[in-house]
């Protein structure tokens, strides 16, 4: 049996992904070093300290931003 | 006999202090080996970084913060790209749960950029001084890039701007110091009953000479990023841009002569042998 899953946008991509799954879980699928990373749910930050809570919804907006080159 | 030594106060942003006046950009380096010496040879202790979509920028998954010393540089996050007041004021949100999780000084403050157009690329002074506002409102130093307006940079200081940036001309566009008597009245208002607070010409700036103009002109730094990182030898321009920026801060507490319609001779006219 699969698990449920639900669909979000990521950086302005369809992504699936397990129901229940966190911030923090979509973040190391990501692969890429947390310390680096800023991440909104529907246009509204998520601290840090709170990434290993907030469960993803249906629909949810996510934006996963770094710092880059910049004048 | 001891050698004569010249000390200057360091520029005071807020609650940062450095000794350099030069702010550099971290943006448009051909790589990030090249940048990080370019500031480096600047010996800018401020470097400014954009905030984009993680995995869009780099492809091969490297990220500009393994190439950057975060001991030594206090890093300036900027709102660069934002045409809203409400976009500036998230993105700077972002730039600051970064920067905490590096533990990097520059965590709370920000250089606002809120922009008009993208061909001029030049700021909205009136969704500008909202997210002034509404950024000072929420805990930070605001750094704010405008135009040389003086009146708008008034309004800015008002607001409770840490610092106020009036461009010297459009971003990127190495025209130099467009209005130097506009950067002069934007001088005098913002530091009436109170000359410590600082002033940064930021943007416009094409070689060194520029930066020279903007310092002797007594602003407290100078903010570039495509001068050293679009010049045919990058880190030769840094090297430039450092010493331009010292003698210029230099010539501003000197104090030079006036400029006289005839000549004054510099030897005595008196004693000549005849």
């Amino acid at each position: 049996m699969t698990a449920a899953t639900i669909t979000i946008q990521v950086n302005g991509e369809s992504q699936t992904v397990n129901v229940g799954t966190t911030i923090a879980n979509l973040l190391e699928n990501l692969g890429h070093n947390p310390r680096y990373l800023a991440v909104e749910q529907n246009r509204c930050l998520v601290r840090r300290a709170e990434h290993a809570q907030c469960i993803l919804q249906a629909n949810d907006i996510i934006e996963i931003v770094t710092l880059v080159g910049g004048g | 006999m001891n050698t004569p030594s010249l000390q200057d106060s360091e520029l005071v942003l807020g609650n940062h202090r450095f000794k350099s006046r030069l702010i550099v950009g971290t943006g448009k380096y051909q790589t990030y080996d090249l940048m990080r010496d370019c500031l480096s040879i600047s010996e800018a202790e401020v470097i400014t970084v954009a905030i984009r979509r993680e995995r869009l920028i780099d492809d091969q998954g490297r990220n500009i913060l393994d190439f950057i010393d975060l001991d030594k540089y206090t890093i300036l996050p900027n709102t660069a790209g934002c045409f809203t007041a409400e976009d500036a004021v998230r993105v700077a949100r972002l730039g600051r749960e970064i920067l905490e999780g590096l533990e990097n000084p520059g965590m709370d403050w920000v250089k606002l950029e809120v922009l008009g157009d993208t061909k001029t690329l030049l700021p909205d002074p009136i969704s500008t001084l909202k997210a002034t506002e509404q950024l000072v409102a929420d805990g930070f130093q605001v750094l704010v890039y405008t135009t040389d307006d003086p009146m708008t940079a008034r309004r800015l200081k008002e607001a409770g701007a840490t610092s106020v940036m009036p461009a010297g001309s459009p971003i990127g566009s190495g025209q130099g110091i467009l209005n130097p008597n506009n950067i002069r009245i934007c001088l005098e208002y913002l530091k009436q009953d109170d000359p410590d607070y600082p002033v940064i010409v930021d943007a416009g700036v094409g070689t060194a000479s520029d930066v020279c103009v903007a310092m002797e002109l007594g602003v407290d730094g100078v903010l570039l990023n495509t001068g050293i990182a679009g010049a045919t030898d990058p880190l030769r321009m840094a090297n430039s841009m450092k010493k331009a920026c010292q003698a210029g801060r230099d010539a501003s507490l000197a104090g030079r002569i006036p400029k006289k319609m005839y000549a004054t001779a510099s030897s005595p006219e008196i004693g000549l042998p005849v």
